[in-house]
């Protein structure tokens, strides 16, 4: 009688299995790790279709911080990464991860603070801007989670000569969490964050905070795609993804990246070598 | 305030004009928690049931394991399903990380202890009340184990929805073992973070509402074919 029971528990298994899994009859699919702030500015809404239509191929994606992103694709569970971290990513593919790293596009990275300004951060330079906030003490919301963004903070941080380990007070907020969520905590205490453009323009709940410094050349943000190594990962989609990064930097690709604007501005600026 | 009257009013408008993105994502939610709870049914009663009527060696620890079992963090169990089904990982020749299949693991791993801890309860309660009949009778252990869960199926569909509920619920596993892919592993609960991280929050609370809505059905339903049942064959 149980032998039966476990026979009936293996059929309802694998019964549930077909069932739960419309997603295998697509055979010709990739996964794509990549950016919160490619995916929620709502870029590959428009992207994909677009690449769908021209391929044939599906596109799936995972969106994460670019550290996480990365350690995603070198555990082989995506075919290509399309991240914002160049320093991160050229290791990526030193490390034997990855194929080669192409430049796709770039936006900036902005930062947010108060209206009211009251560390008086306001202007065009990103460097003294820091050094006032952390002067006055006063909050400071950080991505603190190994993402493209952060890993810039840390820079600029390094940069204005700021010893983050010594002068990390209570006003330096660390939350480890994505671009949005921190957002959201930074607009419930009035803080200062740096953000990058895209997420900042379609950001819906602003509450008191706005764009304070920009326009910096150091605020660049570039963004690299990388195809997984199939010599490391042998089950990597090589082709399938290998389309989508010539896609990508193909006019076409370029084309969908510049036509792509949330309230009449353009959110990121294609910029593939030729 | 204004804030919530807004996403109540969005929540209706969503309902009403039965927008088919998200009636796919309803579906896929409702899909993968329901699979999850039966498998776990499936599972869990007759494993309950043996804990209640058993007596072997280590049943004891096995009873605390199950209970404390029904507090596993879903972020720890998304972890650690990811970490088996990822590629680097010893089941990730099934190719079946970021898929439907992989949440519905995930969330039965999660619910299963909540269904064999409930359901060892009420099988316990039975066999205090049935013991020296059923010895009389001269069943087996295994016999009366399953002699008890059918005399008490009205009771167990409780644990039934008690598991269903955690499923429904949880967004952790799922936002880990799916990937929240558009089109493909996005259910309910991770739309809503989706969304909450996008700073839409009267949108997330609508899908929010238009989620206990779907739950409170899915229970009205159990309700009434309880009801029903017990009525025909009670």
């Amino acid at each position: 009688m149980w032998a039966r029971y476990a026979l009936r528990l293996i059929s309802l298994c694998l019964g549930l299995a077909c069932w739960a899994s419309p997603a295998w009859s697509q055979t010709r699919f990739i996964i794509i790790a990549s950016t919160t702030s490619t995916e929620q500015s709502g870029l590959f809404a428009h992207l994909l279709p677009l690449f769908e239509k021209a391929s044939g191929i599906k596109a799936r994606v995972v969106a994460l911080g670019t550290g996480q992103a990365l350690d995603l694709a070198r555990r082989g569970d995506a075919d290509v990464v399309f991240v914002h971290d160049p320093d991160a990513e050229e290791r990526f593919v030193t490390e034997g991860h990855g194929v080669k790293r192409l430049q796709v596009m770039y936006n900036d990275f902005v930062l947010v603070g108060p209206q009211s300004d009251p560390a008086r951060a306001r202007g065009k330079d990103v460097l003294e801007a820091l050094r006032r906030i952390a002067a006055a003490r006063l909050p400071f919301v950080s991505r603190g989670d190994r993402s493209g963004t952060h890993a810039a903070e840390l820079r600029y941080w390094g940069l204005a000569g700021i010893d983050l380990a010594r002068e990390k007070g209570t006003w330096y907020r660390d939350t480890g969490s994505g671009m949005g969520p921190a957002l959201n905590t930074a607009v419930s205490m009035n803080a200062y964050i740096l953000a990058d453009r895209g997420t900042w323009l379609s950001f819906r709940n602003r509450g008191e905070l706005g764009i304070l410094v920009e326009g910096d050349t150091r605020l660049f943000n570039q963004y690299g795609v990388i195809l997984v190594n199939s010599a490391r990962h042998p089950h990597v989609k090589q082709t399938e993804g290998q389309a989508f990064i010539d896609w990508l930097v193909s006019p076409a690709g370029q084309q969908a990246i510049a036509a792509y604007k949330v309230g009449g501005k353009q959110l990121f600026f294609p910029n593939a070598a030729k | 305030m204004s804030e919530i009257a807004q996403s109540l009013t969005l929540a209706s408008e969503l309902i009403a004009t039965g927008d088919n993105r998200l009636a796919a994502i309803v579906g896929l939610s409702l899909q993968v928690s329901l699979s999850a709870t039966l498998l776990s049914c499936a599972l869990g009663i007759p494993l309950g049931a043996l804990l209640a009527v058993g007596r072997f060696p280590g049943r004891h620890a096995l009873i605390i394991l199950f209970n404390g079992l029904m507090g596993l963090p879903p972020v720890v169990v998304g972890l650690l399903v990811y970490l088996l089904l990822s590629r680097a990982g010893p089941l990730g020749e099934l190719g079946l990380l970021f898929t439907p299949t992989a949440m519905v693991i995930a969330q039965t791993v999660l619910v299963m202890p909540i269904i064999a801890a409930l359901t060892l309860q009420v099988i316990e309660d039975e066999w205090h009340e049935y013991r020296e009949q059923l010895r009389s009778l001269g069943a087996s252990r295994l016999r009366a184990g399953r002699t008890l869960i059918w005399n008490a199926r009205f009771s167990l569909t409780t644990a039934g929805l008690a598991g269903f509920g955690r499923a429904i619920a949880e967004v952790g596993a799922v936002m880990i073992v799916g990937g929240n892919i558009d089109g493909v592993t996005r259910v309910m609960t991770t739309t809503i973070a989706l969304e909450t991280s996008k700073g839409d929050l009267p949108l997330a609370l609508a899908l929010g509402a238009i989620l206990i809505t779907v739950v409170l059905l899915v229970n009205a339903v159990a309700f009434f074919l309880r009801q029903w049942a017990e009525k025909r064959w009670g």
